[in-house]
């Protein structure tokens, strides 16, 4: 909302001590952000002058057309000028930059030869000026309302201060002249007049028939004025001063009707639509559609209605998108003579849904569903009235009104009450005060507060609260720290998850954070299918790109590889935490209960439980090398083997019993890949990453990665430590042939179960494929002992030999000969 | 034999042992001079023969010889070897200013470093994190918190939705339906923050990104006010930005507080806009049924990447978004 400090001071005396710089922090001060301060004119210098245009040479040999304009500057001669517009004709009133001014921008005239010619200044546009953004052609002025003798920075009040402000969606009456005013009055504690007070009391008078408004829908409007014109002249132009403060508000002069319409809704806040009476057939209606039909908005548009769009239409059809925007049917004309002035009080719901069902925001649309001063309608049309007839020739015909305002309900609160929300000590005379700045009439026995009309969102003490602070200060509030003696600390899960993405990062892994969306090819690439292909799409995503959300972690990280590698990255390790959003259920209908009472726990619950699961991840990728190579020779790349080192890690970490099996599971390479089980349940994937993959996103060959389902982890338990023991230990090894298809975990495990409680490790020390048969070698170290003796030869032996005979009996397995 | 004879090996012992030049050497002079085949041992092999007067006598006397003999092998022994240690440990010199090879260098996505950070410091003052979907139900991301349906505040979200739209479910657009399941869920008091992953559908720019962090807290006790909340906001603005920072409630709008403030800070020699707070909407707290006579609470809220950017002098999105390893291992482990 922009609001010029020249317009503001119709209505409040702001004395010429207060700068704009402190106006400014007043608004802040009372809750309104100002965006930008607008020092209008302050860049231009220099000569400007209207001037009438005397001649036209059309310049045609270049590409585009080229003027060159004989100006009546009021100077002895006739100036010569270049210009690029056409949108002028011999006779018309310009404005003239002169040689030695300086337009916004730093832009300096000057007396320059251009196009064979000598231009000797320049004819503007709004734009170069910085007075609108309108840069269709240069300004064209009326020669009734503009001399070349006028003074242009005074007769286009050029020079004038504009705030930009930015209204809160509860301050709707802000987004006017009288709101904004105000506030500002109420911030400095300046003397407001309401300009509402000088129409009270206006009447017009009856010459004939009007056209007849009615609400049919009374749930969408609650009081509806009609005021019926007539004999208006549609050559009448808009007064310079009205255009100017239009513009400064950053809209375009149109035409008379238009510009009262727009300057009554700039100036009150209730937007007003005038329609050519000619084509109003019988009553006006506020409906709603009714039936799916074609409708043009007055920007040109083909609409397609909802039938519960909220209309204005007359006996025969839709006129207007009620609150939103007229129809191009019976829009003001060059020929309109009649005009039906609409004021309508509509109910902020069926606007917004008129203007969200139709993607259409307008200045109306915007001001009604904030909720439009329900008084306004009356006094924001005799405005219109009062302010056509003095610019035109236009005769008041008829008013006439139905429905009734609805004013916001009286109130009590208890004023104590104010001071326990603020925390500080508020007088109850600091609170009338305050209450009577903002508009509220206050009966200083009962406190019954009664709000004004344009503030319909007071009604209760936390509101009244907020406007006391609001006038008082906010920096009067005290700090205070609340009393927090009780203990609180993060959940074991909490932890858990710090502390693995702790070790990760320890460990070499840099985190990031993807966004989780994806897309459907993405899901194809990785070989995802059945429930773990499945998503959510969202209704509108930011393009078509990703408009899935993430079914995995690992599609993310090799993105945020490719990315690295495409800037010069080599060696590296990367790993995410966080949800995915495996489709898991069909959504149900939205289960929206009422608010402001608490839903049945039945309730509640449905409405946790149609939340779906999303499941908490986290992946690592190792990519290329596992040390960067330097004079210190070769390192070793990352292989299937690390990823799943570092699954296990993690869950030792968590104190977690695992298996490792062997499994085939997109993405990972089908032979390389293992699933880890904790009771049983496959709670993570590690290996290496499919070549087809690796290759199609241009990663190295061999590049690995681990997934966990930390949603699917167990509780660790609590720790049981063994003693430790101080015998000697006996180390004894051992070497098997095997059939290759038989798994070291499987001969491992005949292994420990074979040598009995006094194994205290096993490990794989060497494994050897190369001697034929289709069978390998594996070689163990067994570590035995007891906690209170030391071993003889014969126990250790007879252990050992019980160990290799239940890894013959399991798995077929020969013990090697030296 | 005679005593003269024998201090005459004592010294030639003695002086071979200082003149020897290495650990061969040495081992030469001793096989020589205290060996076997030595005089010094002869003469005690003979000991036996002699008669018992002499035998005591000489005994003695070879007896110190014998000692004088390894005492100073003992001293000859630790010079060469300490000689050879300190040769050794010359000749092993490296230059340790050479680049070492190292793993590869991990670390902390910034954002985590700072939730962490933030959860630390709110754990400490007795606050629990509160975590909850990203998917969310419509209800508890708009409806609870008193942002019905085609009310304006609910378009000020540019909020993404899910397919079906009669599901009514969205990205979250805030923390704060993390804040309404805790008070549909826990009795007050409640001393919590949310921190978490956040949606909006603005498009990735420099100041914005469609996936941010948001870290809201709520407090629910008997006889909360404004100035607690003022208090909390002071201290957490403190430990984010320094000891030094002073903060400035705003009035504001958000359908959820009331009264509502946006709160800035004083940081670098400018205002910096932080997050947005209030007093909880006693109809929210009614929606979550909690008795507003008995109890009163407040609530704040900022972005985790605002904050990070702010307060270390980021100032493109895209660093923090895009996962360029460059940028997130400066940050280690911790800030």
């Amino acid at each position: 909302m922009r609001a010029p400090l020249s317009w503001i001071k119709d209505f409040v005396e702001i004395p010429a001590s207060l700068s704009a710089e402190e106006i400014s922090k007043g608004l802040v001060r009372v809750g309104f952000e100002v965006e930008n301060i607008i020092y209008q004119g302050s860049d231009i210098k220099g000569p400007l002058s209207f001037a009438e245009v005397l001649s036209i040479e059309e310049i045609t040999e270049f590409k585009k057309p080229i003027r060159y304009v004989g100006l009546n500057c009021g100077e002895k001669q006739t100036r010569y000028v270049i210009c690029g517009a056409i949108n002028f004709k011999v006779g018309d009133i310009v404005l003239a930059a002169l040689p030695g001014a300086v337009l916004p921008g730093d832009f300096a005239i000057a007396a320059r030869e251009t196009y064979g010619k000598t231009s000797n200044g320049m004819i503007c546009s709004a734009k170069e000026l910085a007075l609108s953004d309108d840069h269709a052609g240069i300004m064209v002025f009326d020669k009734e309302q503009i001399s070349i003798k006028d003074d242009v920075r005074e007769k286009l009040q050029i020079d004038d201060v504009i705030f930009d402000i930015a209204v809160n969606p509860d301050r709707g009456y802000a987004l006017s002249i009288r709101g904004v005013a105000r506030e500002i009055a109420g911030a400095f504690g300046l003397k407001f007049t309401d300009p509402v007070e000088k129409l009270r009391s206006l009447t017009f008078e009856k010459t004939g028939e009007g056209v007849q408004p009615k609400i049919e829908d009374k749930e969408a409007a609650s009081v509806f004025y009609l005021r019926t014109m007539s004999q208006f002249d549609p050559k009448a132009a808009t007064p310079m001063w009205m255009r100017r403060r239009i513009e400064k508000m950053g809209m375009r002069s149109i035409s008379l009707v238009v510009d009262v319409t727009n300057y009554v809704m700039l100036e009150l806040g209730q937007p007003l639509h005038a329609f050519d009476r000619k084509k109003i057939k019988g009553k006006l209606r506020v409906v709603r559609a009714g039936k799916s039909e074609k409708f043009i908005t007055l920007d040109g548009q083909e609409r397609i209605l909802d039938p519960q769009d909220l209309m204005v239409s007359d006996d025969e059809r839709a006129l207007a998108l009620a609150g939103t925007m007229g129809g191009l049917y019976s829009e003001i004309t060059e020929e309109t003579t009649e005009i039906a002035l609409e004021a309508v009080r509509f109910n902020p719901i069926a606007i917004a849904q008129n203007s969200r069902r139709h993607k259409l925001s307008s200045e109306a649309s915007r001001r009604l569903e904030r909720g439009v001063d329900p008084s306004l309608a009356e006094f924001a049309s005799a405005r219109f009235v009062q302010l056509l007839s003095e610019h035109s020739s236009a005769q008041h015909v008829e008013s006439i009104s139905v429905g009734e305002p609805k004013f916001q309900a009286t109130f009590t609160i208890n004023p104590k009450h104010i001071s326990n929300i603020l925390g500080f000590e508020v007088s109850n005379a600091e609170i009338i005060k305050a209450l009577q700045t903002v508009g509220c009439d206050i009966d200083e026995k009962s406190w019954k507060i009664d709000p004004p009309s344009w503030r319909p969102d007071l009604s209760n003490v936390s509101d009244i609260a907020e406007e006391v602070a609001r006038i008082i200060g906010y920096d009067s509030i005290p700090s205070v720290l609340p009393d927090r003696p009780i203990h609180a600390s993060l959940t074991s899960i909490q932890k858990r998850r710090r502390f693995i993405s702790q070790f990760l990062a320890n460990r070499g892994f840099a985190e990031v954070l993807t966004f989780p969306f994806t897309n459907q090819k993405t899901i194809n690439d990785m070989g995802f299918v059945g429930s773990r292909a499945s998503s959510y799409a969202l209704a509108n995503p930011m393009s078509d790109e990703n408009p899935l959300l993430r079914v995995h972690l690992i599609p993310g990280l090799i993105e945020v590889a490719a990315r690295n590698i495409s800037r010069g990255a080599q060696d590296f390790a990367i790993f995410e935490m966080g949800s995915i959003f495996r489709s898991s259920k069909r959504l149900e209908t939205f289960i929206s209960p009422d608010t402001g009472i608490r839903p049945k726990d039945s309730v509640i619950s449905q409405i946790f439980a149609s939340v779906p699961e999303q499941t908490e991840m986290v992946s690592g990728l190792l990519v290329g090398k596992k040390e960067s190579e330097n004079w210190q020779g070769k390192s070793s790349a990352f292989a299937w083997s690390d990823a799943i080192a570092f699954a296990q890690e993690i869950l030792e970490l968590c104190h977690l019993d695992f298996e490792v099996k062997r499994s085939d599971l997109a993405p990972w390479h089908p032979g390389r890949c293992a699933e880890i089980l904790t009771d049983g349940k496959v709670v993570a994937h590690a290996g290496e990453i499919h070549p087809r993959i690796l290759s199609q996103y241009n990663l190295p060959p061999r590049s690995s990665a681990f997934a966990i389902n930390l949603g699917a982890l167990p509780e660790s338990p609590m720790v049981r430590p063994h003693r430790v023991g101080v015998m000697p230990a006996a180390v004894q090894d051992v070497a098997l042939i095997v059939d290759s298809s038989v798994t070291a975990l499987e001969v491992q495990q005949a292994l420990i179960e074979g040598a009995g409680q006094l194994l205290e490790s096993i490990n794989l020390f060497d494994r050897y494929d190369k001697i034929g048969d289709g069978k390998v070698s594996l070689a163990f170290t067994l570590t035995f002992r007891a906690e209170d003796r030391t071993l003889t030869g014969e126990e250790v032996s007879a252990m050992r030999e019980a160990a290799t005979k239940l890894a013959a009996k399991r798995c077929g397995a020969i013990v090697r000969t030296a | 034999m005679n005593a003269q004879e024998i201090q005459g090996w004592v010294d030639a012992a003695q002086a071979a042992f200082k003149s020897a030049k290495d650990l061969d050497d040495l081992k030469n002079a001793r096989l020589l001079h205290s060996g076997d085949k030595s005089s010094i041992a002869g003469a005690s092999r003979n000991l036996g023969s002699l008669a018992p007067e002499e035998k005591a006598s000489y005994g003695k006397i070879i007896g110190d010889a014998k000692n004088a003999i390894a005492q100073a092998l003992t001293e000859a022994t630790q010079r060469l070897e300490n000689e050879r240690d300190q040769r050794m440990l010359a000749e092993e010199i490296v230059d340790i200013t050479l680049p070492v090879r190292r793993a590869h260098r991990g670390g902390l996505h910034p954002i985590s470093i700072i939730k962490n950070d933030i959860a630390d410091f709110f754990i400490e003052q007795g606050y629990f994190v509160e975590e909850g979907p990203e998917l969310e139900s419509g209800w508890l991301n708009f409806d609870a918190l008193n942002i019905p349906a085609d009310h304006p505040a609910r378009t000020m979200q540019d909020t993404f939705f899910i397919e079906p739209l009669e599901s009514g479910m969205v990205l979250r657009t805030h923390t704060s339906p993390v804040q309404i399941r805790t008070m549909l869920t826990k009795e007050p008091p409640i001393y919590v923050i949310c921190p978490g992953r956040t949606f909006r559908a603005d498009e990735l720019d420099a100041t914005h990104s469609p996936v941010f962090h948001q870290v809201e807290g709520l407090v629910i006790d008997r006889g909360i006010n404004m100035s607690h909340l003022k208090g909390t906001l002071d201290n957490f603005a403190r430990y984010m930005f320094g000891s030094d920072v002073t903060t400035r409630l705003r009035p504001s709008f958000f359908p959820f507080t009331e009264p509502s403030a946006e709160v800035d800070v004083f940081f670098n020699g400018k205002w910096i806009e932080w997050g947005g707070c209030g007093m909880v909407n006693p109809r929210v707290l009614k929606t979550c049924g909690i008795d507003t006579d008995e109890f009163s609470g407040f609530a704040f809220g900022m972005g985790l990447e605002r904050t990070l950017m702010v307060r270390h002098g980021i100032t493109d999105m895209h660093d923090i978004v895009e996962g360029d390893l460059r940028f997130t291992r400066q940050f280690g482990v911790g800030l």
